[in-house]
């Protein structure tokens, strides 16, 4: 008699269904969405079989938007509404931003900055969307049916800021984000999976506008981040920046027009990428006075240009190291990540820094995209127990709180595993005091003022009491994607007084809605069919995720009459479902999730028992 | 033994609860129960089981960031016996150990000045035989001698010390910067 086939608690819900997922690296320069398919990750190409995405967004007069190589083509045209590199905005305020070579009209709004186009004002979030957006369909067409979610990747030193804009872009784009990934940790993924190594590893990524060292303990089933570091805004852009303001200098030229900065930019690049197989390029260009650059740059010249941007990547290394407690020779491996380390002259000073040739053979373009991929395979629940692995991230900076005087009180240090909690207890300055603020901020140096302001909020209500009396608890919480929440209450009168923030930056709900109401007005998607189906969706998983559960646990989990009514909900759920009120599948959902939350913690704590016998066999056997 | 959510730190990880521990065995348990509780292993659950699985997780990252630093280990077990070493109302330390802390700290100050980093190296290697001794010493002091009074001391002392290895190493990474 064939056996039935029971999945492992926590994993695959239902084996016979793939579900689709994808990760998606949304770069500077550009972006990629990857998906794992018959156990291989693959890069998904588009109708004329490129990988790559130019992550240039070009709004149009006619209300339209060309997203990719054609708005790329059309870049030194029309710069102000051709945004190119937009990662570098995410989450940014204007002060943030180096403004010299910006074609663009950029607005100095709360939070962050935004974009004056053709189309009116746009945020780096909803420009964002619009590459996510594509990617999307170019995924959905290509696996031929709708996504379960994705995981988008994010530089490692992306602060929180840049981390919830980020994760807003992929939900005006419609995506269900699995997790936000760390570039490095998805480069380890690819690289440690396809290799099989075991040690420790530093990924160093050098991307478009970003660069990442993360330094890995890489053993049987387990990825740790032992330590991250970077600069969220150093990349390959910047050595063609350098290469930019030489011309300038070159060829005595006076301030540039929009149009002529982004031709001389473009050509800088492609001077850049030149040099990375030979020994000299020409930069040959007409500016729209008429005016002919005409200028040979030497390999030598291009060193001696970009050595401080290279010396810039080597610091937050040395930091990394330290922060691991691990000396560069203890380093087994270098993986290069990021287009931008195919310069010699990264490879080389890269080289010497760890006495090792560092490992290029994997596309750096590509790397990223495949391991988020292979981690959505994962977390959508397609691996079975013993053929996935464990991820173990770290936060790339501390938060903290400002405490008088201007400083910061580190309440989270950098480097700490995700998911973590801190909480610590501060108390009133004045006798009555009824209201107390916090200024949440993000960074490792002393003065609040310079570190990053993430939010700022007020807990109101505290009963009157002498000076010092109060015992305000506030905690710190950051989830698996690295992102932040914070909460306040008042205890030592037994009156509560919560408040959870969400970083001013971030998009609120409402906002979200709208900004996909208005993106679907032009369209002709039906919101209330999408709603509906999203909570179809979701009915379906978690029908799913209670069958398997059920199947495995519910005999000696569950008294019959709690199981019983678990199926009566699940079985509420199914006809609704059927149906077309997506009020009442939410709400149902929600009685449902709250009506198995004991029968989740006893499987959970079950698990961790589990844990811990397995951990004891070992030890016996040692 | 059942697993409780507020259990003892040591409890959590199936360790005995002293000062001297098997780091190994702490690394393996720390990912073995991660391997269940992660987040990233219910990131297809119902909204319940992520919930739980988040706090479980937290609160593993917790216990074992508290038990793998010496420091916090020792303070935690001071805490367990009702004693908050590294509380408001600490009582002052021994005068020499003061002496010796301002002369760390001159030392510091001046090799900085003349940005010598030959001896902020050489102070870095003080500082971390001594955060060696004092480590020894709270074994005994704990697992031993149990000293609680005295063990309170030597964690205060070993903060100073780490606080001090901290500056340190800010005053090395500010000399790599500026090179």
């Amino acid at each position: 008699m064939a056996l039935l086939q029971i999945s492992e608690p926590g994993m695959s819900t239902a084996p016979h269904q793939h579900r689709l997922a994808v990760g998606i690296d949304l770069g500077t320069t550009n972006s990629l969405v990857a998906s794992v398919q018959s156990g291989l990750a693959r890069v998904l190409d588009d109708e004329r079989g490129r990988a790559l995405l130019p992550s240039v967004v070009r709004y149009l007069a006619d209300g339209g938007v060309s997203v990719g190589y054609e708005a790329q083509a059309r870049q030194s045209e029309d710069p102000q509404n051709t945004i190119v590199s937009v990662k570098r905005f995410m989450g940014r305020g204007l002060k943030d931003l180096d403004k010299s070579s910006i074609p663009y009209r950029l607005l100095d709004e709360p939070g962050m900055v935004k974009l004056k186009t053709v189309q009116g004002v746009k945020s780096p979030v909803e420009v964002s969307a619009e590459i996510l957006r594509l990617l999307r369909g170019r995924a959905e067409h290509a696996l031929g049916g709708e996504l379960v979610g994705a995981v988008i990747t994010v530089p490692a030193y992306f602060d929180d800021a840049q981390r919830q804009a980020t994760k807003d872009a992929a939900r005006l784009a419609g995506l269900n984000v699995l997790r936000l990934l760390n570039e490095p940790t998805a480069a380890a993924i690819a690289y440690g999976l396809d290799h099989g190594v075991e040690g420790i590893y530093a990924v160093y990524d050098l991307g478009g506008g970003t660069f990442d060292i993360s330094i890995l303990r890489l053993s049987k089933g387990v990825f740790e981040v032992l330590a991250t570091n970077g600069d969220s805004a150093l990349g390959g852009d910047d050595f063609d920046q350098r290469v930019f303001c030489w011309v300038l200098e070159e060829a005595k030229l006076p301030p540039l027009n929009p149009r002529d900065t982004r031709l001389l930019l473009s050509k800088a690049r492609e001077a850049k990428e030149y040099l990375t197989d030979h020994p000299e390029a020409h930069i040959t260009a007409v500016l729209s006075s008429g005016d002919i650059v005409d200028l040979r740059l030497g390999l030598d010249d291009f060193n001696r240009l970009t050595q401080g941007l290279l010396n810039k990547t080597l610091a937050p290394t040395r930091k990394a190291l330290r922060d691991a407690g691990l000396e560069a020779e203890e380093v087994q491996g270098v993986v290069m990540v990021g287009g931008a380390t195919r310069m010699p002259c990264i490879r080389h000073a890269v080289a010497e820094f760890f006495g090792q040739t560092p490992l290029t053979n994997l596309d750096p373009d590509k790397v990223v995209a495949l391991g988020a991929a292979m981690q959505a395979d994962v977390l959508a629940g397609n691996k079975q127990t013993g053929d996935d692995w464990l991820l173990l991230d770290v936060i790339p900076l501390s938060l903290g709180l400002e405490v008088m005087g201007g400083l910061t009180e580190k309440i989270v240090p950098r480097n700490s595993t995700i998911p973590v909690a801190r909480a610590q207890e501060f108390t009133t300055f004045k006798d009555g005091q009824t209201a107390m603020g916090f200024h949440v901020v993000q960074g490792e140096r002393e003065l609040v003022a310079d570190c990053r302001s993430l939010a700022r909020f007020e807990l109101r209500g505290i009963p009157p009491m002498v000076a010092g009396a109060a015992r305000i608890r506030v905690t710190f919480q950051v989830d698996a994607d690295g992102l932040l929440s914070v909460s306040a209450r008042e205890q030592a009168s037994g009156v509560e007084a919560a408040v959870a923030v969400k970083p001013s930056y971030g998009l609120s709900d409402a906002e979200i809605a709208n900004m996909l109401s208005d993106a679907h007005a032009h369209a002709t998607d039906d919101l209330k069919a999408r709603a509906l189906n999203e909570q179809r969706v979701e009915a379906q998983s978690l029908l799913a995720a209670l069958q398997a559960a059920l199947a495995l646990d519910g005999e000696q989990l569950l008294a019959a009459e709690e199981r019983g009514a678990i199926e009566t909900g699940m079985e509420a759920l199914r006809r609704l479902s059927e149906g077309s009120d997506h009020l009442a599948i939410r709400a149902q959902v929600e009685a449902l999730n709250r009506l198995t939350t004991p029968f989740a913690q006893r499987r959970m704590d079950r698990n961790v028992r589990r844990a811990l016998a397995g951990q004891k066999v070992d030890s016996l056997g040692i | 033994m059942t697993p409780d959510f507020s259990a003892d730190h040591f409890a959590l990880f199936g360790l005995a609860a002293a000062f001297r521990m098997d780091g190994t065995a702490l690394d393996r348990a720390w990912r073995e129960l991660q391997a269940q509780v992660h987040p990233d292993r219910y990131a297809h659950a119902g909204e319940a089981e992520k919930r739980l699985s988040m706090q479980w997780a937290t609160r593993v990252n917790e216990a074992y960031q508290t038990l793998k630093e010496p420091l916090r280990r020792a303070d935690y077990l001071l805490q367990k016996r009702g004693i908050h070493a590294l509380g408001e109302r600490q009582t002052a330390l021994p005068a020499d150990f003061l002496m010796q802390q301002m002369e760390w700290r001159e030392a510091l100050h001046e090799a900085q000045q003349v940005r010598d980093a030959h001896a902020i190296e050489q102070l870095r290697r003080a500082l971390k035989r001594e955060a060696a001794g004092l480590t020894d010493l709270l074994a005994r002091q704990l697992d031993e001698e149990r000293a609680w009074d005295a063990a309170a001391d030597t964690v205060r002392k070993l903060r100073f010390v780490q606080k001090l290895a901290e500056d340190v190493n800010l005053a090395l990474a500010g000399l790599e910067e500026d090179d």
